[in-house]
């Protein structure tokens, strides 16, 4: 028994890491209904950069500062050079797009940080907490966990109390309604990408520290893309239900199913198991319904 | 009644447009109308005729389905606005309600009013205020503020669009097709309402319509397009009691509705005939 919460606790806990990833391609998705197959380097971008600047010597909130204000440029960067020329362009042409970004931004950051891995050190011990018997959970993670919950409380907060957030939610529910009624829908893309490239730091950091930050940690997208199916593309609530479930599963299946049949569930598991649900509810666990015209 | 000459005193002007779509779908072609200060104008014809393409040609929302405005000009307000954005549009006080209404179907009733609200930076302690004005108009939305906009009735969202574009509080709302699958006694509810809009808040309307008997009997005046051409235009009385106007949209030639050419090849054919006859 504490065998098993040990494997599902901890799997939960390793699933809202990919959340914080997958938020990002939530937020990115219902602003524009592209997938941003960027969301990765992103991810990775972030990182590097708080590493950078905090092994030129400046100080940990310094860093963080600098590390925002970057990603936030490199939204509204993305929006000025590519976005606003892709205005009445295909969603695939978009996504093409977000893939030649992820490109770009990854050669970038080997061109400027060149390949090593850097150490990220949030300070956080990540020392096995006994909870009951021999299950522990790791105080990294609780850690990490309450950050997401922060993070989730804060986005909520921003959508639902701000001005923005009503032009975005608006913006998310008919581009052309909004566009006709004057919505600044240039600046809305700005500010979604750059709360993608918020979401994206966190996501970095916490990342980075568990992992070390280098090349493969763009590769966590991989993992997050399941958890975005599963949760129905437009929900936040659904990025963070997602990632949990599929944290469970991918380390109960590890644990329970990989012991008879072989090792190496975790990489396919999350996709059966996203694939599973989205046949039987297609627009995914919290998937939009689509509100019938009257 | 307005003569084509007339001179730009007028709150819109829109001066031989044409439209293509995706480069070769030519939609409009050379289409000209004027609103006045306060006026009611009709823009009507059958369904493809290019109203709506007009309209978003007028609003600018025609570039995001690949359309633009290959030739003439569009005043507002003296101004030439043919290569304008919707955001500037708006905020100068020209606004569209779209064909099929287009409300924020996830949003609340209430928020789906704010959005416009916020574009114009209504200061916080002036948004209840604001809103209380809509509701004036439209007590329905008052009771359903805080359903979701998607869960209201037709004539509901319609009221929902046509509110939206009020918050803006705009000189001009360039309204497509409001009767559209309403009940004839929600129709006449909105145009009511458009009436008493225009008397009280001074808004102009330029409404796309296909319901030609109902639009004749509120708007002040009239343009009759078909495929792509403004075949008429003039007083929206003297359009009512026009015989090919009766025949081709008003139903009155007791054959249904014909289209304005057919109208004129049939009497064409009457007088031939009555010619051979004597
Ligand atoms: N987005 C579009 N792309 C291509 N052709 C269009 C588009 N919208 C309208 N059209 C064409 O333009 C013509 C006029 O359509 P429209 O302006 O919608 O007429 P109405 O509003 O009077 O019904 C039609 O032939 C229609 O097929
Ligand atoms: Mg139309």
């Amino acid at each position: 028994m504490e065998f098993f919460l040990q494997v599902f606790v901890s799997g939960l806990l390793t699933g809202l890491m990919y959340s914080l990833v997958a938020i990002g391609f939530v937020l990115i998705y219902k602003a524009s209904g592209v997938f941003n197959f960027a969301q990765g380097s992103m991810v990775l971008a972030a990182a590097l950069t708080f590493v950078s600047f905090h092994e030129m010597g400046l100080g940990f909130a310094v860093s963080i500062v600098l590390t925002l204000v970057v990603m936030v440029l490199l939204g509204i960067l993305v929006e000025r050079v590519a976005l606003r020329h892709l205005v009445n362009a295909s969603l695939i042409t978009l996504f093409m797009a977000t893939v030649g970004l992820a490109s770009i931004v990854e050669g970038l950051a080997q061109f400027v940080w060149g390949g090593e891995v850097h150490g990220l050190d949030l300070g956080i011990p990540d020392d096995a907490l006994a909870i009951m018997g021999s299950f522990t959970v790791s105080t990294f993670d609780l850690f990490a966990a309450g950050i997401a919950a922060v993070l989730v409380t804060g986005l909520a907060l921003f959508f639902n109390k701000t001005r923005t957030g009503l032009y975005l939610r608006s913006i998310a529910d008919s581009p052309v309604a909004a566009l006709s009624v004057g919505v600044p829908m240039s600046r809305m893309l700005a500010v979604v990408w750059a709360t993608a490239g918020i979401v994206a730091l966190v996501a970095g950091m916490l990342w980075g520290a568990r992992l070390g930050v280098q090349f493969t940690l763009s590769v966590v997208a991989l993992k997050a893309l399941p958890v975005f199916v599963l949760g129905g593309f437009t929900s936040i609530t659904g990025a963070i239900i997602g990632g949990l479930l599929i944290g469970a599963v991918q380390n109960l299946g590890e644990i329970y199913i990989g012991s008879i049949i072989g090792w190496g569930l975790q990489n396919w598991i999350p996709y059966a198991f996203a694939l599973l649900v989205l046949l039987i509810r297609p627009s995914g666990l919290f998937g939009e319904k689509t509100v019938v015209r009257v | 009644m307005i003569e084509a000459n007339e001179p730009v005193t007028a709150l819109l002007a829109v001066n031989n447009i044409e439209v293509v779509y995706d480069s070769v779908i030519l939609a409009v072609k050379g289409v000209s109308l004027t609103v006045p200060e306060r006026g009611i104008v009709a823009l009507l014809g059958a369904n493809g005729a290019g109203k709506s393409s007009t309209l978003k040609a007028i609003s600018r929302i025609i570039t995001t389905e690949r359309g633009e405005i290959t030739k003439g000009h569009i005043t507002f307000q003296g101004q030439d606005i043919t290569n304008e954005s919707p955001f500037h549009l708006v905020r100068g006080g020209l606004i569209q309600v779209l064909e099929g209404r287009f409300v924020f179907p996830h949003l609340t009733v209430e928020e789906n009013l704010l959005v416009p609200a916020y574009v114009r930076k209504v200061a916080r302690s002036q948004v209840r205020q604001e809103l209380e004005r809509i509701y004036a108009y439209f007590p329905r939305l008052k009771e359903r503020r805080t359903s979701q906009a998607g869960y209201t009735s037709g004539g509901e969202q319609q009221m929902v669009a046509i509110g939206r574009a009020l918050m803006a509080r705009p000189a001009l709302i360039l309204l497509d097709e409001p009767s559209m699958g309403l009940a004839p006694q929600i129709v006449e509810e909105i145009f009511e309402i458009v009436q008493d809009l225009n008397r009280k808040e001074a808004v102009s309307f330029l409404v796309a319509e296909q319901n030609t008997a109902v639009a004749l009997r509120y708007a002040d005046f009239g343009s009759i397009l078909e495929r792509g051409r403004v075949v008429m235009s003039g007083n929206a009385a003297e359009l009512s009691a026009n015989e090919e106007v009766k025949e081709a949209y008003l139903g009155m030639s007791g054959k249904g509705p014909m289209s304005f050419r057919e109208t004129k090849r049939y009497h064409l054919r009457k007088r031939q005939f009555a010619y051979r006859l004597a």
